[in-house]
């Protein structure tokens, strides 16, 4: 019973951070950004295996070498962003599996990294979590106005002196530092569902950025509430139970939003 | 000529801004050809040209958002720019209201909210929605967030887009009087001459490269200006140079009721970049 309370606590602190990045995500139309950066982390981790780094950080190091890769082959304009993207997330994805496969010497449970793994969840992570969710949080209120004027236009921001590139850089980094969170509870593939379904569903009901950042972390909790009690109740798989519950959650807040007469 | 820019000597006498034989070429074909450009603080300057003269692109160059392929860009250090872009394309997925898009403005201070957006009438906007506002009222509410950061110079692309011919020369003379009260440089993107006229210190003629440039009464005789836009336009403009006496003071702008009336799509140069 225990495990289920650390798992919860995980799930919390995801969401804490996971609130404000994925309404970021969801304003900034990098809901495949985030994909594309969370199937790298695979390959993140066999390379952390591999030079016998910490995990944590090799996924996250993985994440930025990903996201300035991309933005270097994003500025030539020869190759749509959308194709761009989908090709690194599957290149990544299948680098990081076949990677794996050379590494016989070490035991990798590739479910647990795909879909997540709740068991993996101890106490150590959960100190790891707080503190990253901490930093991540104090660095984000930081940046928090830059990092909208930013969202809102960037070439307004560039002429008034904002930070552009640097602020864009380390909004890339909180993102790995949240993927590299979040793969243990709910995995690669359903990463940048816990993002951004949670800020799409709550974004009629919100009056201002801060707002949708802190209905979609608190959505977020309620999502990880019920998709754990679910997982336990019908011995579900943990990952996917929490992307449904929010997802129900999405459904209802449209259907409420246009029973109260919205659009 | 080459000018030594320091703080020290940033008075009105020295420019805030210099382009020196700027060129841009994008897969292969010339935007920008040999262009001499400087901006002194208290001085309008006005371009003007055809679609697809490189207006806009001018004004990134100057603005340093856009690198130029050859040529120089020199600026004082840390000059403080207020830039009125033809328009934000803000997401829908992005619940911000107006006060909080302003308040974004580098250097932004509260105090200064309310002096602002009583000067450009948008006190009522603040609390709407932006993706709401008209596009008389977004054009208001982009020139307010350039003066909330104080600047030296003011840059605007098509100020006066989305406006009737009252609010047009109703923004243009505010321009005046706000590069007046502030002291800065401006420099902005129009389609016609005819309107901003009364209201600029220098015009300069764009097609690609800097056709004529001069005080607009000159510009108007000039033959490459005439060749450029036509003796039919050129003549049209004639009658429009009587001085805007028929102008109201600064704070009954919303006589006119421009902003209930908002031809943003009467004008086919929007698109243009």
């Amino acid at each position: 019973m225990i495990w289920l309370l650390d798992a919860l606590l995980a799930g919390w602190l995801l969401s804490a951070m996971s609130g404000p990045l994925g309404s970021f995500i969801v304003w900034r139309r990098m809901a495949y950004f985030g994909d594309t950066l969370a199937h790298s982390a695979l390959l993140g981790i066999t390379l952390g295996f591999l030079l016998d780094v910490q995990l944590d950080v090799a996924i996250i190091l993985c994440a930025v070498f990903v996201a300035l890769l991309l933005a270097s082959l994003q500025r030539q304009h020869l190759i749509p962003s959308d194709t761009l993207l989908g090709l690194m997330a599957h290149t990544t994805l299948a680098a990081g599996l076949v990677t794996l496969s050379l590494v016989d010497n070490v035991r990798i449970d590739i479910n647990a990294y795909l879909f997540g793994d709740l068991l993996a969840v101890n106490r150590e992570d959960l100190i790891t979590m707080a503190i990253g969710a901490a930093i991540v949080l104090a660095a984000l209120a930081k940046i928090w106005r830059g990092l909208l004027a930013v969202t809102v236009s960037e070439e307004l921001a560039q002429v008034e002196g904002y930070p552009v590139a640097r602020l864009r850089l380390l909004f890339m980094v909180l993102l790995a530092v949240v993927i590299a969170g979040a793969m243990k509870l709910v995995g690669v593939l359903l990463i940048t569902a816990l993002l951004i379904i949670p800020a799409a569903a709550v974004r009629p009901f919100s009056q201002s950025p801060g707002q949708m950042a802190g209905f979609a972390t608190v959505m977020s909790m309620i999502a990880v509430a019920v998709g754990l009690g679910l997982s336990y109740q019908f011995d579900t798989p943990a990952g996917p139970s929490i992307v449904l519950a929010s997802a129900l959650f999405f459904v209802l807040s449209q259907s409420a939003y246009r029973l109260v007469g919205g659009r | 000529m080459a000018t030594v820019f320091s703080p020290t000597l940033a008075n009105m006498t020295h420019p805030l801004l210099k382009l020196r034989q700027v060129s841009l070429t994008k897969q292969g074909r010339t935007l920008l050809h040999s262009i001499d450009l400087e901006i002194k603080a208290g001085e309008i300057i006005t371009l003007i040209g055809p679609n697809g003269a490189g207006k806009s692109t001018l004004l990134k160059v100057a603005l340093g958002l856009i690198k130029p392929s050859s040529g120089q860009r020199l600026s004082l250090p840390n000059l403080r720019i207020g830039y009125m872009p033809q328009k934000v394309s803000l997401p829908d997925t992005l619940p911000i209201n107006t006060k909080t898009f302003l308040s974004l403005a580098k250097g932004y201070q509260p105090s200064e909210l309310q002096h602002v957006s009583h000067r450009l009438n948008i006190s009522h906007l603040l609390d709407s929605p932006m993706q709401t506002l008209s596009g008389g009222e977004t054009q208001r509410v982009l020139l307010a967030r350039a003066l909330l950061s104080k600047p030296e110079l003011l840059v605007l692309d098509e100020p006066v887009q989305g406006l009737d011919v009252s609010g047009q020369s109703e923004l243009y003379h505010l321009i005046a009087n706000l590069k007046d009260e502030l002291n800065c440089g401006v420099l902005m993107v129009s389609h016609d001459l005819h309107l901003v006229m009364a209201s600029t210190d220098r015009v300069i003629c764009l097609n690609g490269h800097i056709c004529c440039e001069g005080h607009p009464q000159a510009v108007q005789q000039d033959p490459s200006y005439l060749e450029l836009f036509g003796k039919t336009m050129a003549a049209h403009l004639v009658p429009y140079t009587h001085h805007h006496d028929h102008t109201h003071g600064e704070h009954c702008q919303h006589d006119h009721g421009h902003d209930h009336h908002d031809h943003s799509h009467d004008h086919s140069h929007t698109g243009e970049s």
